[in-house]
């Protein structure tokens, strides 16, 4: 296939350029391409990207269906532009063990769209208190490994885990909350909490674990990824650590960096997720992350729901965000229209850094390079309707935002996968 | 006319709907005293008191004024309902809007919980106390009581001392007394004070002293045991002797100043005894105001209905 006419992005520089793709690899990248009978994609006017990944979602399957599958997760995917996306443990069965990694590796290669690659639990049944086979997981496929959903509470167990994952080369990514500080509160501890009357959650839940696990990354010398960064004071820590030299990285999500806690007043719960949504001196630090670079990648921490699970008292909603449909729109206009990134930085925190921390193929459009692409036009508009996603998690509460930013194809491993 | 089929809270509830529910509470409240007791203003009208927690006061409270105006109540105690067999309160507000209730009234342990009731259901709701969100009829009775003593809420100093974090007695009071042109300050431990009062317009306190001077209005609210449980004060004894009220320090409030309390008291923690039955305490006029308040509401409720 040859790609023409499109703005490519690359690694420091947008430019026009026809891509040759064969045997789902990038042949050549040239200002011209002669024909050579092979089906032709005429995208001028459109920006290309590395295939988009996604090294935070929750695809809930096995065990909740209801909200979501592997299938309708990475329909949702492709359509967001994601080209590989990481599925967090907190399953059921959790993903403790090779068995259901292999069972996610084979439901995915079946529903073949997306790439999925499955992370597993640190702990055994997220419990906190056994490590899970590690190895084992890593072997049958596991990328990372995580308790998202929960801290592990022990900091000695988490210590062992994060120095003996460095044995098999696999990274921990830090769900950081410190539940004792947490309390039972559904959202930011301030005024917006306080005006609605709902229990908050301090800055202070979320930063004394990152603070415990850039310590233990710095006393074992192993890299560590801190998960959703939601706080300005998180930021704060990271920025030092790196300055330091300890191995460090980090995620955001677009809800941290283009909304604020003002939301929740209306106690509408797609509101609720967690850490959750921060004040504005937290956004701008987020947004200054990401200039800087303290903050490595945008995620979308995808977490679907079914209504029943949302339709009820705040108190009682589950937290989570359905994201995946609306990352790339809300990259495009709150970042790149804004100016806060460039097309090649946002490529960089969407597609390169997830790559490179977790030792996947793709990352950068490159001759040799897998031929993992994201087609998107940058000035179409378009308005959330989450009824509209093809996720079964409609729990966004960006309903009505208008944004840029539509992605017309995903290409993995040179098939299109998804057309607007 | 009140600008709301729902009374959910005071945080948007203008100066004019505050003024209309007093004036008619005030009323209600002469006529009661004057021994009439039935006022069939809303007579073949329904009321479901829906309560998620305990409580006497309130619920007898509302229950008393749909009776004086000739309404019809059914009590669910949610412990004893389908409730407690796991229904969603969106399906238990279904279930009441099919048997075409007139008002639910509504108690629960949730901030917000009225909002996702009103927005599911046609009857009116009462918000009878959610979480530690707001309490606006207790408000409304304390602003009735103040009212009639000193005439005006306009420039009035009041006092909110004890457990504000919890309590949406404070949170209904500052958001109607700022809307009433009155000044409002607050003391207690650190611990027991949200975040963002000030940006909403109190004065946070941090003396007993600073607090009580030149008041006219002094409020004890509750403290719990389960507060000191949960670690925000070492003890009720020393709750008492740092942040309570005695009739030394009620003397620090102007000379005509009462006092108030949303009950029930712990006697000797907040207030002590002394202060609780001084001749300044108005405490028992309060109950009274709550009926009044909660007839005037459902009156002007049942007429924005219309």
């Amino acid at each position: 296939m040859i790609i023409r006419n499109g703005q490519v992005v690359l690694k420091d520089s947008v430019v026009k350029k026809d891509i040759r793709i064969e045997n789902g690899k990038i042949a050549t990248i040239a200002d011209y391409i002669a024909p050579d009978g092979s089906e032709e994609l005429d995208v001028q006017g459109k920006h290309i990207f590395p295939g988009l990944i996604d090294m935070h979602v929750h695809l809930r399957e096995p065990g909740f269906e209801k909200k979501e599958d592997i299938e309708s997760g990475s329909k949702a995917a492709v359509k967001g532009g994601f080209t590989q996306v990481c599925c967090m443990p907190n399953t059921n069965p959790v993903t403790d063990n090779k068995v259901v990694v292999t069972y996610i590796k084979a439901r995915a290669k079946e529903v073949n769209l997306c790439k999925v690659h499955p992370i597993g639990a640190i702990t055994k049944g997220l419990q906190g208190e056994e490590m899970a086979g590690i190895a084992g997981m890593k072997k049958a496929g596991a990328v990372a490994i995580s308790d998202d959903g929960v801290a592990v509470k022990n900091a000695r167990l988490m210590r062992l885990a994060m120095e003996y994952a460095k044995g098999f080369n696999i990274i921990c990514l830090c769900h950081c909350e410190d539940k004792d500080l947490v309390d039972g509160g559904s959202v930011h501890e301030g005024l917006s909490a306080t005006i609605a009357g709902l229990k908050g959650i301090p800055r202070a839940a979320e930063d004394v674990i990152i603070a415990r696990e850039i310590s233990l990354a710095e006393t074992l010398d192993t890299p560590v990824h801190i998960c959703h960064v939601s706080t300005y004071s998180g930021v704060r820590m990271i920025r030092d650590a790196k300055r330091a030299g300890i191995k460090v990285t980090a995620e955001t999500c677009p809800h941290y960096y283009m909304a604020t806690d003002e939301i929740i007043r209306t106690y509408d719960t797609n509101t609720k997720v967690n850490p959750p949504i921060r004040e504005e001196i937290d956004k701008q630090a987020i947004l200054e992350g990401l200039k800087d670079g303290t903050i490595d990648c945008i995620v979308t921490d995808h977490a679907p729901h079914h209504a029943d699970d949302k339709n009820v008292e705040y108190n009682l909603a589950a937290f989570g965000i359905s994201g995946i449909e609306t990352s790339f729109g809300f990259a495009i206009t709150y970042l790149y229209k804004a100016g806060v990134l460039t097309l090649p930085e946002i490529a960089e925190k969407m597609s390169y850094n997830p790559a490179k921390i977790l030792g996947l193929e793709g990352g950068e459009i490159k001759e040799g390079g897998v031929a993992d692409l994201t087609i998107a036009d940058l000035e179409e508009r378009w308005v959330v309707d989450p009824q509209k996603f093809v996720s079964k998690g409609k729990n966004s509460p960006f309903s009505g935002y208008e944004l840029q930013g539509v992605v017309d194809y995903t290409i993995v491993d040179g098939e299109i996968k998804y057309k607007a | 006319m009140l600008q709301r089929q729902d009374l959910l809270g005071l945080i948007d509830v203008s100066k004019e709907e505050i003024t209309e529910i007093l004036d008619l509470a005030h009323e209600f409240k002469t006529r009661i005293k004057a021994g009439e007791k039935k006022m069939g203003y809303l007579t073949g009208k329904t009321a479901t008191i829906l309560f998620y927690e305990n409580s006497t006061r309130t619920r007898t409270s509302f229950e008393q004024a749909a009776k004086y105006l000739g309404m019809t109540t059914i009590n669910i105690e949610a412990g004893t309902s389908s409730v407690a067999k796991g229904e969603t309160l969106v399906d238990t507000g279904k279930t009441l809007d099919a048997q075409k209730n007139d008002f639910i009234i509504m108690r629960h342990p949730m901030g917000g919980a009225p909002y996702l009731l009103a927005k599911t259901v046609q009857a009116s709701v009462l918000n009878a106390g959610d979480g530690i969100n707001e309490h606006p009829t207790q408000a409304l009775l304390d602003m009735l009581t103040m009212r009639e003593t000193f005439g005006s809420l306009q420039g009035l100093k009041v006092a909110i001392l004890g457990d504000i974090k919890h309590s949406r007695v404070a949170k209904s009071n500052l958001f109607g007394l700022k809307t009433m042109g009155a000044e409002v300050r607050m003391f207690a431990p650190e611990t027991l004070i949200p975040k963002g009062m000030d940006q909403l317009g109190a004065t946070i306190c941090s003396s007993r002293e600073e607090a009580l001077k030149d008041v006219d209005v002094v409020m004890g609210l509750r403290i719990q045991l389960e507060r000191q449980k949960a670690g925000n004060f070492p003890s009720l004894g020393e709750y008492a002797a740092n942040y309570g009220v005695n009739e030394e320090h009620l003397a620090l409030a102007k000379p005509n100043a009462i006092v108030l309390h949303p009950g029930p008291v712990n006697r000797g923690v907040e207030l002590t005894s002394a202060v609780i039955d001084h001749e300044r305490s108005r405490i028992e006029d309060q109950v009274l105001s709550g009926v009044a308040v909660r007839m005037a509401a459902l009156c002007l409720l049942d007429e924005a209905r219309k």
